[in-house]
């Protein structure tokens, strides 16, 4: 039972890291640009596959540098090219501009990789187990992954409250007029984010890749998850995109772990369940089998009782 | 009110209050009455079995994009996730028939599309009680989770859902009258065509009521929408909950028509497809949807005969017209509206003249496009089934360095051209606006 | 004795550590014309989003006619009597001259989220914002999106939606705000018209036009009312002077 926590944690943990990496750089795109990045999940799975395939030529290491700068700049281009036009249109259609790059990514990674998993491994460096907690081995990579995440943070803690850039990127997060009336080049910076944000998706795509599924529809499944995590955090809020990538981190890891189901707890204090009926199959679902739509539960709960999210301020 | 200004304002009052009369009504009416026209005379000229399935489909997904509309054009609410009140109805529909079927009901099918939009609206006004406690990114984020939380959930419920293969049903089991049982396409076609023509017009009456009016002032300004009275979320409430009633008709329309109902009717993919054909019609007039209905289903039938990677296409013509044409196909027709309305018929030929020389270049880039497109995919998926391709019925070897050169010459040449007609549409539109505006100043 | 139209009693706005309003307290009875007056920052605007609901007091309460409605939302204070205009012109934008009028006498004509009847055939609502367009001056601009118009026609367009609905309080955040000289008489006349009988409380910076239609004014600094009486003691208040008007006056 105590493994089973133990393991559990720190794998809960590690997931959250991961939707951390990709939720901080949506919430700073968000701040900064007023625009939630539809296509954010899908740079993660460039960063995967970009690792997979530069990896396949240079080796992990070098494609652990390389596919994120690559997959930054493509980040940046993309703002530089796309984004700006788009934005004398409207916040719809910067959303749906986005939508329709995630769709079009999606395709594209299709076209070239295919629709099954791509043969991504841990590299050999990593592939062995860094302890052993009571008799489960725990691996390396997933320290590894671990103390990336958390040194990336560390990292943009500094740059972001130490240096001018990082001051410059505070202040256009709220007073991006001011800012570029003070002679810096806002749409610059603006690229500079998005670049920034999307390299970040990319590196928790490079190093989650061998650890998941490598396949063109990891996009379409974390996606959801991660705007989950952003509404339940709040929009627009940084502590709280970091609570609620922990919250459902854990809550969704533990939940893989639980076998039971609501016929097993009725049948505990004596209630037998309906047999039949359309909803029958409800009384039978184990707690696992649901952890998938936990997130989406979650968001209907903070709906109802918490409309602008954890450490959300009012509406935009 | 002063009296004077009650005064003046009386007079022209009743000048304005003249009631309206018999030919205002046949005006009304009219357009109507020519559609309906329309859609039955539609398979005397189109009588192939594939046409028929086409019509069909188009007839559907006009419904469906109608009243996605709703939501975005009218309420200016983004939903990623509307195909769960069209997936639910048909699922309510084929769980219906099959009780109809069972119980031997006297129940005839055109009724059965009711069950659809019972099923939207009691969905609709459940879900929608959660999601429209938010608005604007927030809401379209909500919309996405809740169609994730009912497609995975089809896993789960598998009684409701069916599991993998869904729910099957017989539409010709129900009760027939007048001698007919719906086997035929053609038959199913006129259903269809009959509940696609009752919910346009029930849309487009809702468009001119006090609600619809209302609904686009809270689209524009929220905030000055509750300084005259009204509450925007009750608002977007009762909008959500009347787009998802039509929405489950549309579903159950679809159920009818395949017999069949499985949970990728609920899912993102098809609510991204209602999303891509509202958009790309036109969210700003009621008339949009409905061309990017018909355009969006001709596609998706036509280009999956013809490529692999029709989707990818679909995408691209999305982010084209996100960026370039935001008010959709309907939207450049509309900018022509005061060419029209001017009646300067020869500047709209020049015009479109010019249109057309800009149309060649273009052409040329799209054939260049396509040309990279299809290679790259037979390079890399379908290498297995060797590099000779077809591409507009000309065989090319994909591997070989000879058609990548085309595809250069074709793609980087082809924009280059375009760009230089560019001014020249350019100055063809400011001489053919001015003369029209300079005319109606004169007149 | 009938109650005030607006009665604020000890109100006070912070926002964080920054105090906004600073306990104010005002009494405004039915039929006035209350003129609010004070330097840039004074805390006006948020007065008025404090009366119409648009922001929640930290402390003190608003009632109107008697009623307390504090911390009511917007459109609840609306249906009950009070509507206001804005400073930053709050119109929508992309309906016609005529549509922004008449969305705004829907609510008050009982109409509310009727889906069930054409709004073509309600003789009511056309002939009342027809009226409005008359008082606005606007009838001949009706089909014209409010988008696109003038200044000062946006900002007659923007009291035409305010009076729609034909509410017995009304409040108008620098109505004559960018106006020239000779828009600014019109307005004022407007205004004069369209508050006959009826509360009206006014932020205003031009002084011309606030001793002209004020029957009182209160001066508003740092968020508390220093001053408050008829304009011609006002004009002689020594404390007004110095803080506000020169003591050159």
């Amino acid at each position: 039972m105590l493994e089973l926590v133990t393991i559990s944690t720190l794998n809960g943990v590690l997931y959250g890291m991961l939707l951390f990496l990709m939720a901080s750089g949506l919430t700073l795109i968000f701040s900064m640009m007023g625009v939630l990045n539809f296509a954010h999940a899908s740079f993660y799975m460039l960063g995967a596959f970009f690792g997979f395939q530069i990896g396949q030529i240079l080796g992990f290491w070098p494609a652990f540098i390389v596919a994120p700068v690559l997959v930054g700049g493509i980040g940046a281009l993309v703002e530089r090219y796309g984004l700006r036009n788009v934005h004398r249109h409207g916040p719809v259609a910067e959303l749906l501009f986005t939508f329709g790059l995630a769709f079009v990514i999606e395709e594209v990674v299709q076209m070239i990789w295919g629709k099954g998993p791509a043969d991504y491994r841990v590299p050999a460096s990593l592939d062995f187990s860094a302890f052993t907690a009571f008799s489960t081995n725990y691996p390396a990579y997933k320290m590894f992954e671990l103390l990336t995440a958390i040194a990336i943070f560390a990292v943009l803690l500094a740059v972001l409250t130490r240096t001018r850039v990082g001051l410059i990127i505070q202040a256009s997060l709220t007073h991006s007029h001011m800012v570029a009336m003070l002679g810096h080049n806002v749409p610059r910076v603006f690229m500079l984010v998005f670049g920034v944000g999307t390299g970040l998706a990319a590196v928790a795509g490079v190093i989650a890749g061998p650890a998941l599924v490598t396949q063109s529809n990891m996009a379409g499944l974390l996606g959801p998850i991660l705007f989950v995590v952003v509404v339940v955090g709040g929009l627009g809020s940084l502590a709280g995109a970091f609570l609620a990538s922990l919250l459902i981190g854990l809550v969704q890891t533990f939940a893989v772990s639980i076998n039971l189901s609501v016929a097993d707890v009725l049948g505990g204090i004596g209630v037998a369940p309906p047999v039949g009926g359309p909803l029958f199959d409800l009384w039978n679902v184990t707690v696992a089998q649901i952890a998938p739509i936990i997130p989406y539960l979650l968001l209907v709960l903070i709906l109802i009782f918490r409309p602008t999210g954890l450490l959300g301020t009012r509406e935009h | 009110m002063s009296d004077v200004a009650s005064g003046v304002a009386n007079v022209s009052a009743r000048v304005a209050l003249s009631q309206p009369g018999a030919a205002a009504v046949v005006r009304l009416a009219a357009p109507w009455f020519a559609l309906a026209v329309a859609f039955a005379i539609l398979p005397v000229i189109f009588t192939s079995g594939s046409a028929l399935t086409m019509l069909s489909l188009m007839g559907i997904m006009i419904v469906f994009a109608l009243s996605y509309n709703m939501l975005l054009g009218e309420t200016g609410l983004l939903s990623f996730g509307h195909a769960v009140y069209y997936g639910l109805g048909g699922f309510l529909v084929v769980h219906a028939m099959n009780t109809v079927i069972h119980d031997r009901l006297s129940v005839p099918l055109p009724v059965i599309p009711l069950v659809g939009g019972f099923s939207g609206l009691l969905f609709g006004i459940i879900f929608g009680s959660v999601s429209t406690r938010r608005a604007g990114t927030a809401f379209a984020m909500i919309s996405l989770g809740l169609g994730e939380l009912v497609a995975s959930s089809s896993l789960i419920l598998r009684g409701f859902f069916g599991g993998e293969e869904g729910v099957s049903t017989n539409r010709t089991k129900l009760l027939h009258m007048f001698g007919l049982n719906f086997g035929p396409q053609i038959q199913v076609y006129y259903l269809i065509a009959g509940w696609c023509l009752l919910s346009m017009v029930a849309m487009y009456a809702l468009t001119r009521t006090p609600f619809g009016r209302i609904c686009n002032a809270v689209r524009e300004n929220p905030e000055r929408a509750q300084f005259v009275g009204y509450n925007p979320r009750t608002v977007r409430f009762i909008a959500f909950s009347l787009a998802g009633l039509f929405a489950g008709i549309a579903g159950g329309l679809a159920a009818i028509n395949f017999e069949l109902v499985n949970s990728s009717e609920v899912g993102a993919g098809q609510s991204g497809l209602v999303l891509l054909a509202a958009y790309i019609g036109g969210i700003g007039s009621f008339i949009g949807p409905v061309i990017g209905a018909v355009l969006v289903t001709w596609l998706e039938v036509m280009l999956s005969d013809v490529t692999d990677v029709w989707q990818l296409y679909f995408g691209l013509l999305f982010i084209g017209v996100v960026m370039f044409a935001p008010n959709g196909i309907a939207g450049l027709i509309m900018m022509h509206a005061p060419l029209w309305q001017a009646r300067a018929y020869g500047s709209m030929l020049r015009l479109a003249l010019t249109y057309l020389v800009a149309l060649g270049p273009a052409l040329v880039l799209l054939a260049g496009l396509i040309l990279v497109i299809e290679m790259t995919y037979h390079l890399s998926v379908k290498a297995s089934e060797g590099t000779a391709i077809s591409v507009f019925h000309v065989a090319l070897d994909a591997a070989s360095v000879i058609p990548w050169v085309a595809a250069a010459i074709l793609t980087l040449g082809g924009f280059w051209l375009f760009r230089l007609t560019w001014p020249v549409v350019g100055a063809a539109w400011h001489e053919a606006f001015a003369q029209a505006l300079g005319t109606r100043i004169a007149k | 004795m009938t109650a005030p139209a607006i009665e604020l009693t000890d109100l006070h706005k912070n926002f964080g550590a920054t105090r906004i309003i600073r306990g104010v307290s005002l009494r405004v009875p039915a039929g006035e014309r209350h003129a609010i007056i004070g330097p840039n920052g004074a805390g006006k605007s948020t007065l008025f989003n404090l009366i119409s609901g648009r922001l929640t007091p930290t402390s003190g309460t608003v009632q109107l006619n008697g009623e307390n409605v504090t911390g009511l939302p917007p459109h609840q204070i609306n249906r009950r009597g009070v509507a206001r205009s804005f400073q930053v012109t709050n119109i929508f934008p992309r309906l016609s001259v005529w549509e922004n009028v008449r969305c705004a006498v829907l609510w008050s004509l009982g109409y509310k989220y009727a889906f069930w009847r054409g709004i073509e055939g309600l003789a009511d609502v056309r002939e009342r914002t027809e009226i409005i367009l008359h008082a606005i001056d606007l009838i001949d601009r009706r089909g014209v999106q409010a988008g696109v118009l003038a200044y000062a026609e946006q900002r007659a367009l923007e009291i035409g939606i305010t009076i729609a609905g034909g509410a017995g309080i009304i409040l108008l955040d620098e109505p004559s705000a960018g106006m020239s000289v000779a828009e600014a008489a019109r307005a004022v006349a407007l205004i004069r018209k369209v508050s006959e009988g009826r509360t009206l409380i006014m932020i205003e910076h031009d002084m011309g036009v606030v001793f002209d239609l004020a029957d009182r004014i209160s001066v508003l600094v740092y968020g508390q009312i220093i001053a408050s009486d008829v304009p011609a003691r006002i004009k002689r208040d020594s404390a007004v002077q110095t803080a506000y008007l020169g003591t050159a006056a």
